[in-house]
């Protein structure tokens, strides 16, 4: 931090700018427009903000988020008014829900002309309402530097989340002067990150006596930064754990104690771990429906510890019976020296017959997959390899469907921070933008953003911004022709009839393909060529290594592959949408069958 | 169903109350009567919200409103532990042959008349729903040309403030 500046005479975009620095934002992603143009003047001298021009500001959005996920620190957006603040609407409301600090900056029609349906006027605040943790409508210039300050604050701190800070143009005009640091004024937000110590000690008392317990981990444990108490805590209890789609990297994968991730597209081991437990210890998760299936009959034998930093979540879902509200590094930490004291008093249950079980399951229903009888690429196989190829340091970012669902599975996550992806909106979309702000955060690491053709086509453009600010990311297409989750619903659920979900980029020598005969459109090595960026292509099982090895090789540019594959690969295991776990099926029409006693 | 009075502290800052309300929509909850107003403390208004639910639905509402960054404090009143009140201004049919059994039905509820004319008598009265509903209903015979009603206010009784501890709470945690 530089010195304490006091009383600058500035104009409200000054202030503006001087207060994301101060702040700390060292970069914004953002789409200059008129009511927001005041700040971009100030912006284009700051030497301490860097700011990314984007294609479009959905991309500015998760570009905010991948910076924000893969670096812990707050990600910044900003747009003008209008279409460009709803263009922020879906990244916004992404970042809403998983929890993701990202601060929105829209410039909003001058204060005079709100509410006379000016000129690219949108009530901006009054369509975040909803999906923001908070948002603020700024009246006066003097209110900038606190408004930013508090803005940057709601986002990080407590359940974070995404904040809207919406300035009038004239607002942005205005003469004011700027002081810094401004006192925050949020007298009703206070939230609780220390535990309450009889829960604990509760908590502490079940976790010993338990003889089926599991470690039920969610994205909760990376926002507090507790993976490293949450190894301690596992390693200490010697308990089953799982982490969800949103905790992928919160433990070692290849760690023993990890079951993989439950929900949906869980592993049989993890799945039917929570429905025969007699305990769940739930951390920074929120019970959510591709997690619980039917809700009424998840894990129906087990107490639930669930520990979580938004009390709105404890019994929203599903009753605990140890409720303990409180951050979940803080709730871990001190849960550690119970636990201990509980084994030290003699209490400490036997879980080897839970353990022989558990790897039972894990024995008899690893993840796997068939090689496709059509002869072509296997999907999962290219994510396989990828994952092995790249390597654990490497940040994964994924869109939404099947290739998100098999990047969760077969890539082993080692370390926290390395897997981003859009869970709780499950925005198709999000992975190329959200590489972009995961490689400008973390500038060092590798960064893979494994998309399908059709995500890959909404949010593509970014890979213009990508070559021109120097942003070598990588980009994996899962080319499997077709709106490939939608498809396998249809295949499941609606006999077969593939109602608008091919895409055509495959090439078509069949007329009587759904799109006839025709070339592949787009095709994604010409289209990354048009973008700046080095476009290859794998069709063969044999090609897949040496392509990721060339596409790594390159680090001056974007790099797209195609990875064409066979449009009939699954996503197993499967617990239909509505249904119990109990029904989870292995692969297609296979039902595990298990021990019938619990 | 059941009813529940929630009394909900508020910064006193602009579109405050849409967040409230916007809150219960979206979440699915119903508000059956809802009134703000100031407090004695300029920077707090307070919100006092009637609503109906299921199960335990109450604490999920209750918990959703304590997030909102401009929610201070949520206290429910039970009725047994609270005054509440409920404004109605009733608007009756009334000629001289039928004038004085509404200013009767006036002097029973304790209510007053607040305007009359030739064909009309507008009565103004105050009080718990349940009194309300019984005036109304003992007026109805003489035909209502229209009413308008308040939401409840309602204050716990006994010497407690919910503004002061709402107050204190807030200077602790600076």
């Amino acid at each position: 931090m530089t010195a304490t500046p006091t009383g600058e005479k500035v104009s409200g975009a000054q202030s503006l700018v001087r207060s994301l620095e101060e702040v700390g934002a060292e970069v914004v992603f953002g789409i200059p427009g008129g009511a927001i143009l005041p700040a971009y003047d100030p912006l284009y001298d700051s030497t301490r903000v860097r700011h990314i021009l984007v294609r479009h500001e959905q991309g500015a959005g998760h570009a905010a988020e991948g910076y924000a996920q893969a670096t812990g620190r707050v990600g910044v957006c900003m747009a003008t008014s209008g279409p460009g603040a709803t263009n922020l609407v879906t990244p916004i409301a992404d970042a809403f829900l998983d929890s993701v600090p990202i601060v929105a900056i829209t410039g909003q029609v001058p204060y005079p002309a709100i509410g006379t349906d000016a000129f690219q006027e949108a009530d901006i605040s009054g369509i975040t309402l909803p999906i923001t943790k908070h948002n603020f409508l700024v009246q006066h210039p003097e209110q900038i530097p606190q408004t930013i300050a508090e803005a940057f604050h709601l986002a990080l701190t407590g359940r974070p989340g995404p904040v809207l800070v919406d300035i009038p143009k004239d607002v942005l005009q205005a003469a004011t002067s700027f002081d810094w640091p401004p006192t925050l004024d949020l007298p009703g937000y206070r939230p609780v990150l220390k535990p309450h110590g009889k829960q604990i000690r509760e908590a502490a008392r079940l976790i010993a006596g338990a003889h089926r317990p599991v470690l039920y981990v969610g994205g909760g444990v990376l926002k507090a930064h507790a993976t490293a108490e949450l190894k301690k805590l596992a390693e200490l209890t010697g308990i089953p754990l799982v982490t969800t789609l949103m905790a992928r990297g919160a433990f070692p994968d290849s760690h023993r104690q990890h079951l993989g991730m439950p929900g949906m597209h869980g592993s049989v081991a993890a799945v039917t771990a929570l429905q025969k437990a007699d305990l769940l210890i739930a951390l920074g998760t929120r019970f959510d429906d591709r997690v619980t299936g039917r809700l009424e009959s998840f894990a129906p034998h087990a107490l639930i510890i669930h520990a979580d930093i938004d009390p709105a979540e404890i019994g929203k879902n599903r009753m605990a019976d140890v409720p303990i509200v409180g951050d979940a590094r803080e709730v871990i930490s001190e849960l550690i020296p119970a636990i201990q004291a509980e084994y030290a008093a003699g209490h400490r249950a036997d879980l080897t017959g839970w353990w022989r079980q558990a790897d039972g399951w894990r024995e008899t229903y690893p993840l796997g997959y068939d090689e496709p009888a059509d002869g072509s690429l296997a999907p999962q196989y290219v994510i396989e390899r990828l994952g092995k190829i790249a390597g654990p340091e490497t940040i994964f970012t994924s869109g939404v469907g099947q290739h998100q669902m098999w990047a969760a599975q077969f890539i082993s996550y080692e370390n926290p921070y390395t897997w981003l992806n859009s869970g709780g909106a499950g925005t198709m979309g999000y992975s190329v933008p959200a590489a972009m702000g995961a490689k400008v955060g973390a500038p060092g690491k590798l960064v893979w953003a494994i998309d399908g053709d059709g995500c890959f086509q909404m949010t593509n453009q970014e890979l213009a911004t990508c070559a021109i600010e120097g942003i070598p990311i990588k980009v994996a297409v899962i080319n499997n022709g077709n709106l490939g989750m939608v498809r396998q619903w249809q295949t499941l659920f609606y006999e077969e009839r593939y109602s608008n979900t091919e895409l055509g980029t495959h090439a078509s020598v069949d007329q009587a393909s759904l799109t006839g005969s025709r070339p592949r459109i787009p095709d994604f090595v010409k289209l990354a060529d048009a973008l700046g960026c080095i476009g290859l292509r794998c069709e063969n099982k044999s090609d897949v290594d040496a392509t990721i090895e060339k596409a790594m090789s390159i680090d001056d540019q974007p790099v797209v592959v195609d990875f064409t594959v066979g449009k009939d690969a699954m996503v197993w295991p499967m617990v239909a949408a509505g249904t119990s776990n109990d029904e989870i099926l292995a692969a297609r029409g296979i039902r595990p069958a298990f021990d019938s006693g619990v | 169903m059941s009813v529940h009075t929630l009394s909900v502290l508020v910064e006193n800052k602009p579109g405050v109350l849409a967040r409230v309300t916007g809150l219960f929509s979206r979440r699915g909850f119903n508000i059956d009567s809802l009134a703000v107003g100031p407090t004695e403390h300029p920077e707090i208004s307070r919100i006092t919200i009637v609503v109906s639910v299921e199960g335990n639905a109450l604490e999920q509402v209750t918990k959703q409103l304590n997030k909102l960054i401009n929610v201070l404090k949520i206290v429910e009143l039970e009725r047994e532990t609270a005054v509440q009140r409920e404004l109605l201004l009733v608007k009756v049919r009334a000629d001289e042959a039928t004038r004085r059994g509404v200013v009767e039905t006036v002097e029973l509820f304790k209510a007053k008349v607040i305007d009359v004319g030739p064909e009309s008598i507008t009565i103004e009265v105050v009080g718990p729903p349940p009194k309300l509903e019984a005036m109304l209903k003992m007026l109805e015979p003489y035909g209502i040309r229209e009413m308008v009603q308040s939401g409840m206010v309602a204050l716990g009784r006994g010497p407690r403030s919910m503004t002061q501890a709402a107050l204190r709470s807030v200077e602790r945690s600076a």
